[in-house]
């Protein structure tokens, strides 16, 4: 028990390393700057497997109240942490695969000026998340969530002296805003409602509520807003356009929080909600169907991108969709599940694309790559690992996971066929999408130029939006494409490690009997239907599955066709297909839409009415003219004071006879 | 006995005298004697009241104001060498440097 009353150490120590190397890592050599960013993350990693270790499923939660915050009547709020089975799967992910990003980025980010920064930030952001996951109350889960953001915001906005840059740190930081609003009144709602916002609490309160309209109005409500400040932060329609753009952040950023970590952030609170969600259908069939239509909707734009991370940016975003359908379906752990597979496969994925740009000078076009795999052996095995994984051949990980939510998604009570037809398009798309970054990477000859100039200046010239690795310049030339050095590909083997047996966890349902206490409340509906259904639902369940992995295979068989077998054939089909392809290809417009629809006149109407209107017609206004007519007042009152003797006299005889005068008309009436 | 309202228009003929005189001349020395002038207008008019009414304080009230009028001069003439000392000059007009 003495190590769980010092739960609060995890987050602080990688906020000790943002400290230190924040403030002094300027003056720090790089040797230095590693160090302590490595010994402060590589820390918490380590407790967390001591508390893993010690963790018993009996005795869990564990909780640890570091100070009181808000005291305020019989409303609360303190410092808490807060460990069950959930908490412990995320600070697992967390820690683990975010310290294996960190290694990568010393090797990564080695030539950068301002590496101490990026160390700084990346141990913030792990201080932050750990906060988020392993909060008591939804104040401090919130702080986390903010943080997270600002964390984001810093590590998109890393090279800030571009333009394309700075400019996606701010989308992520407005789009996630909205989300971040809809959390703060679904908060309000809870504290209104509920008189806390510590989760034993809140839930238990749930869990007594009367099952009438009222009160499941009440739930459906926070359930919505929960769901909305989820879209924000976890990159679901309508709020997933910041994520795409987030990839104008150096590659390790986007695997540690725009795939693995911080993304999965609204995946989590709403499992963590899922008392909330149980008793709210509505709010559920709702993240149900943001989550399958995002899943989708994403899958088919990455078909069409030629930019090798924001193809896996839309990748991500179709795999969050997923998630979604699992938790609103009611299959939390099956959620989680797949959190935590995507958390190694696609970090792993992250990684690997980032070691290809290293390799060939910057470069992010898979037009100009190919024939990759000779020049880098490693980064290709592991990067088919990841590619097999997230199509979901079996036995690996995604396997696992991606094929529970389908079968949750098709037989759980609130699923329906529909989710799980979709689900399997989205997967066959998926498995398309994937193994066409593959070949077009790693098959066939090498498109890119000789040196690494030739291959940056083309990419300048032909899209200028795409060149994103302004500071790739790695001193040394990049004729050939060459492998990573070694502490990048370390972290690249052991989440392929992962990626391979993490699914295995969930053999069995193994992987939903641990996290059952956590999802209580619906877990005893689920379990009880499960085992009605297991001896009529094992067929059923082993045909869905064949079908997902045909339809994957579906998708590679298609993919070799057109980019290896054909490669004039996909230029030809673009072609026939004209307006479909150039719409997917442009995303469907979807940030022209909202930038006519929102940003637009917002921006219009800012202009016109409140800065030229309002700011500059009453605020400046009023005061100008306050200070105009003060000036014209007493202009005129000036010549009063005209220093000459006689006409002060003569003011005086003046009001003298005024006041002479005007006591003479009093009296006489 | 002389009416009391012969005492009262001769004081305000030479207040207004020394009103007209204050306005009018630009010699400080003049500006001077008629501020005089108006106490003595007025001295006059609170006498000719004191002596009707048979009221010891107008007088007491008389022998207040000349008392303060010759302190007054005495600063005064002091401000007023001074003054022609550095400017040269007794002039009202031309004693305006405090003018914006």
């Amino acid at each position: 028990m003495t190590l769980y009353s010092y739960l609060w150490l995890v987050p602080l120590l990688p906020l000790i390393g943002a400290t230190i190397n924040g403030f002094f890592g300027r003056r720090f050599s790089k040797t230095a700057v590693t160090t302590v960013a490595l010994v402060f993350s590589g820390a918490a990693f380590a407790m967390a497997l001591c508390l893993a270790a010690g963790f018993s499923s009996a005795s869990a939660p564990y909780s640890c109240d570091l100070a009181h915050w808000i005291r305020s009547g019989s409303f609360q709020v303190d410092y808490s942490f807060y460990l069950d089975q959930l908490s412990l799967v995320m600070l697992l992910v967390v820690t683990g695969v975010g310290f294996l990003i960190h290694i990568y980025s010393v090797g990564y980010m080695w030539e950068d000026e301002s590496f101490y920064r990026f160390m700084a930030y990346l141990n913030l952001f792990m201080f932050f998340m750990l906060t988020l996951v392993l909060a008591k109350n939804y104040l401090v889960m919130f702080i986390g969530w903010e943080g997270v953001g600002l964390a984001s915001y810093l590590l998109i906005g890393f090279w800030f002296t571009k333009d394309s840059a700075a400019s996606a740190g701010k989308k992520a930081f407005i789009v996630n805003r909205i989300g971040d609003f809809g959390f703060l009144i679904a908060l309000f709602l809870m504290i209104k409602h509920f008189g806390s916002l510590d989760f034993t609490t809140v839930f238990a309160a749930v869990r007594q509520m009367p099952t009438g309209a009222a009160s499941v109005g009440t739930l459906t409500a926070i359930g919505l807003l929960l769901m909305v400040g989820a879209a924000g932060k976890s990159a679901q329609i309508p709020l997933y356009v910041w994520l795409p753009d987030a990839m104008e952040g150096p590659t390790p950023v986007s695997a540690l929080i725009h795939a693995a970590t911080m993304v999965t952030a609204g995946v989590y609170m709403v499992s963590r909600s899922s008392a909330i969600f149980d008793r709210a259908p509505a709010a559920m069939t709702v993240v149900a169907i943001i989550g399958t239509l995002t899943a989708l909707f994403a899958a088919t734009i990455g078909i069409a991108q030629t930019d090798i991370k924001k193809v896996l940016a839309y990748s991500t975003v179709s795999q969050l969709g997923y998630m979604f359908m699992a938790c609103g379906v009611g299959a939390f752990s099956a959620g989680i599940f797949h959190l935590m597979t995507h958390a190694f496969f696609k970090g792993l994925l992250f990684l690997a694309a980032g070691s290809v740009i290293h390799g060939i000078g910057g470069e992010q076009d898979m037009r100009k790559m190919g024939g990759l795999r000779h020049y880098m052996p490693w980064t290709f095995w592991t990067m088919t690992i990841a590619t097999f994984t997230i199509a979901g051949f079996p036995p690996l990980a995604a396997y696992f996971s991606k094929d529970e939510i389908l079968w949750k998604a098709y037989s759980s009570p609130n699923g329906s066929w529909v989710y799980w037809l979709i689900g399997v398009i989205t997967a066959f798309i998926t498995s398309f999408y994937m193994f066409r970054l593959w070949f077009l990477t790693f098959f066939g000859d090498y498109r890119g130029g000789t040196t690494a100039h030739d291959v940056k200046h083309d990419s300048a010239d032909a899209h200028g939006s795409h060149d994103q690795h302004g500071h790739d310049d790695h001193g040394h030339g990049h004729g050939e494409p060459h492998e990573s050095p070694w502490v990048m590909l370390g972290p690249l083997v052991i989440l392929a490690i992962l990626s391979v047996v993490g699914g295995w966890v969930g053999i069995g349902g193994r992987f939903e009997h641990f996290l059952a206490p956590v999802f209580q409340s619906g877990a005893g509906a689920e379990l009880a239907h499960e085992t009605a259904g297991e001896a009529a639902g094992a067929g059923t369940e082993t045909l869905l599955m064949l079908i997902s992995v045909g339809a994957a295979l579906l998708g590679l068989l298609l993919a070799w066709t057109l980019y290896l077998r054909r490669p004039e054939l996909p230029a030809r089909i673009a072609t026939s297909l004209g307006g479909l392809y150039r719409t997917v290809a442009n995303k469907y417009y979807i940030d022209e839409i909202y930038a006519a629809l929102f940003v637009k006149p917002l921006i219009e109407g800012s202009t016109t009415i409140l800065w030229h209107g309002v700011d500059q017609g009453v605020i400046d206004a009023s005061v100008n003219e306050s200070a105009h007519a003060a000036r014209e007042a007493s202009d005129a009152a000036r010549h009063m004071q005209s220093g000459n003797l006689r006409s002060y006299a003569g003011w005086i005889a003046a009001g003298g006879a005024v006041v002479i005068a005007y006591m003479v008309w009093v009296g006489v009436r | 006995m002389v009416p009391l309202s012969y005492y009262l228009v001769l004081g305000g003929i030479l207040f207004v005298c020394g009103v007209l005189g204050f306005l009018i001349k630009r010699n400080i020395i003049t500006i001077f004697m008629s501020i005089e002038l108006m106490l003595n207008g007025v001295n006059l008019s609170f006498v000719a009241y004191a002596a009707q009414w048979h009221a010891l304080s107008g007088q007491v009230f008389v022998f207040f104001v000349m008392v303060v009028a010759a302190a007054e001069a005495a600063v005064g003439l002091a401000i007023i060498i001074a003054v022609y000392r550095t400017r040269e000059t007794l002039n009202v007009d031309q004693v305006n440097l405090l003018k914006l």
